[in-house]
């Protein structure tokens, strides 16, 4: 049986929470982490009589988001009603934009550092502010028989950012998940931490598949509970496989069937048939009347896009161009975040030449991040001390293995530069001494000596390893060519 | 206008238990209210703006500085069911 050539369609919706102190309509906090129902008030509840009131910030940040998506912003945006019963949403509804939202028709530009698909633009429809729903926990295992639901989160404010089907792949719509996430992280509009539940993914997917008759296309499948950007790319393969076999033995197309939702179950690495929302697609949305509209000023726009700084995709050409940095280092760099970026420039500020500098923090610098688990903040060693010891390396006083054990120590024992190479003993090694030092060691080794005279020239190595243990402040640049040089002479 | 099917679907959008007779009385009622306001169609509105809110009133804004939430206890009081963290509500799963 022949395979049908298919592709794959793919649009996302992606929900981030907003970096606000406060809800999207309360003044209630939204740290995360606090115990159970003690970040509610009468307005995150819907107690009758409460006014909600929209978070300047939370509207900010929105559109922040969505001029760095090169979104419209359109003058006027409301909020409307979405009215639905489930146990975490106590009002009943959920307040969101359903006509007018606060940004639209934008895209995002993705590209892979491999090659392996062409750099394109990703549609997006459309960007809108919403309030997230409490969370609702069931402990099966103990067989309780209620489940318990914690309020904190009702109200938070979320951006639901939605794309075209623009996708072509499970590795696309992960490298749009990537880009995204870091352009919002930039901004700093959202953390993006998909185990705080500060980014969550849904994804709408079907196969364009060629047949004698035309092409024709499968039943959109939404994709659910994905945690995780690797689990949204294996789900997605795993979906795009599981419509063609369907496709063979049914032969459904799109409109054959009621839209279907898929939960991913990452144990088992299948996607599987969600219980449907009884009526879930009646919303009923309608304008809240407890909040009127935005209409924007052209001054009020301008100021917000004062704010915008350098998406990842400019900061990666800058690293590009100016440091003169490989894309593949650049991206590196890039992904680690606006806080590496700032180190960065911090470390190339203080006259270190970029290749190095790109070297030490991809090689040593994000090892020993991930060795304490921690972020570039938190790391002791300043940019201006890592550069500090970075020239010291250039100017050859330090070579690149003393280098890293000074940065251990440094990192370590929180000394600085110079008390670091004290405690490691490292001083300059003056020329008599290093020719004492391997003038020893050309008496002690006089086979290695008629092995160089012999064309042998590697026999040297033997001595420069020797030489190290004797005095490890021996340069063995310095140590191999002055070696050489009394061999030739004597 | 508003037939029983319709009625029948509201009240399950609403949680609402309805029986035969009720649903046969809100089917003339709705169909009436549904008819009232039908009456603003005779209107011509090709010159006026859609209204997103009655109110003049536009970017009623508050600053994004925290204030105290209620104590807890307030907050799960008058809850049907709740084990002094949280509600308690028929399973969700």
């Amino acid at each position: 049986m022949n395979m049908a050539s298919f592709r794959t369609v793919i649009g996302l919706e992606v929900h981030v929470q907003l970096k606000t102190r406060t809800k999207l309509f309360c003044r209630c906090s939204t740290r995360f982490g606090a115990p159970p129902n003690t970040q509610v008030c009468p307005v995150c509840t819907g107690m009758p009589g409460a006014l909600p009131k929209l978070n300047r910030r939370a509207l900010e940040l929105a559109v922040l988001a969505g001029m760095a998506l090169h979104c419209e912003i359109p003058r006027f945006t409301k909020w409307d009603r979405k009215n639905y019963f489930y146990p975490d949403l106590p009002k009943g509804y959920q307040i969101s934009q359903y006509d007018l939202p606060v940004s639209q028709n934008g895209y995002l530009e993705i590209g892979d550092d491999q090659g392996r698909f062409a750099s394109k633009r990703v549609g997006i429809i459309r960007a809108h502010l919403e309030e997230d729903a409490g969370k609702s926990m069931h402990d099966e295992a103990a067989g309780v028989a209620e489940s318990r639901i914690d309020l904190n989160r009702t109200g938070t404010p979320l951006l639901e950012i939605v794309s075209r089907p623009d996708m072509a792949s499970a590795r696309e719509a992960k490298a749009y998940l990537t880009e995204l996430k870091l352009l919002l992280e930039y901004l700093g509009v959202s953390d993006c931490n998909m185990q705080e539940g500060s980014l969550r993914v849904d994804a709408n997917v079907n196969l364009h598949i060629d047949t004698d008759s035309g092409t024709i296309a499968t039943p959109i499948v939404e994709v659910k509970n994905m945690n995780s950007f690797r689990a949204v790319e294996r789900a997605l393969e795993f979906e795009a496989r599981r419509q063609y076999d369907q496709w063979r033995q049914t032969g459904e197309r799109l409109g054959d069937v009621p839209k279907q939702t898929r939960g991913w179950d990452d144990q088992r690495e299948v996607t599987v048939p969600q219980r449907e929302k009884e009526e879930s697609s009646d919303y009923r949305y309608f304008p809240d009347p407890d909040l009127v509209p935005v209409v924007w000023s052209d001054a009020e726009l301008a100021a917000i896009r004062q704010r915008l700084g350098a998406s990842p995709r400019e900061v990666r050409s800058r690293l590009i161009q100016e440091a003169g940095l490989s894309a593949y280092d650049a991206g590196v760099l890039v992904q680690q975040g606006p806080a590496m970026i700032a180190y960065w420039d911090a470390v190339i500020a203080e006259g270190v030449s970029p290749k190095r500098a790109a070297n030490w923090l991809q090689q040593d610098i994000l090892r020993l991040l991930k060795e304490r688990s921690e972020s570039i903040d938190e790391f002791p060693v300043s940019a201006e001390q890592l550069a500090e010891l970075l020239r010291q390396v250039e100017s050859g006083k330090l070579n690149t293995t003393r280098g890293r054990e000074v940065l251990t120590v440094m990192v370590e024992e929180g000394r600085d530069l110079v008390s670091s190479m004290e405690s490691l003993g490292i001083r300059e090694v003056d020329a008599s001494e290093l020719e004492t030092l391997c003038r020893e060691l050309l008496q002690k080794n006089p086979s290695v000596v008629e092995d160089v005279r012999a064309g042998k020239v590697k026999a040297i190595g033997a001595l420069i390893g020797q030489a190290r243990k004797l005095n490890p402040n021996a340069d063995p640049g310095a140590v191999r060519n002055l070696l050489m040089e009394m061999v030739n002479r004597s | 206008m508003i037939d029983s099917a319709t009625v029948e679907k509201i009240a399950r959008l609403a949680r609402l238990e309805l029986s035969e007779a009720e649903v046969e009385r809100f089917a003339g009622e709705l169909g009436r209210i549904l008819a009232y306001v039908e009456q603003l169609g005779e209107l011509n509105t090709d010159d006026v703006e859609p209204l997103a809110h009655p109110l003049d009133l536009t970017n009623a804004l508050d600053d994004d500085m925290p204030s105290p939430s209620l104590p807890r206890e307030e907050v799960l009081k008058n809850a049907p069911a709740h084990d002094g963290d949280c509600f308690l509500v028929p399973p969700v799963l």
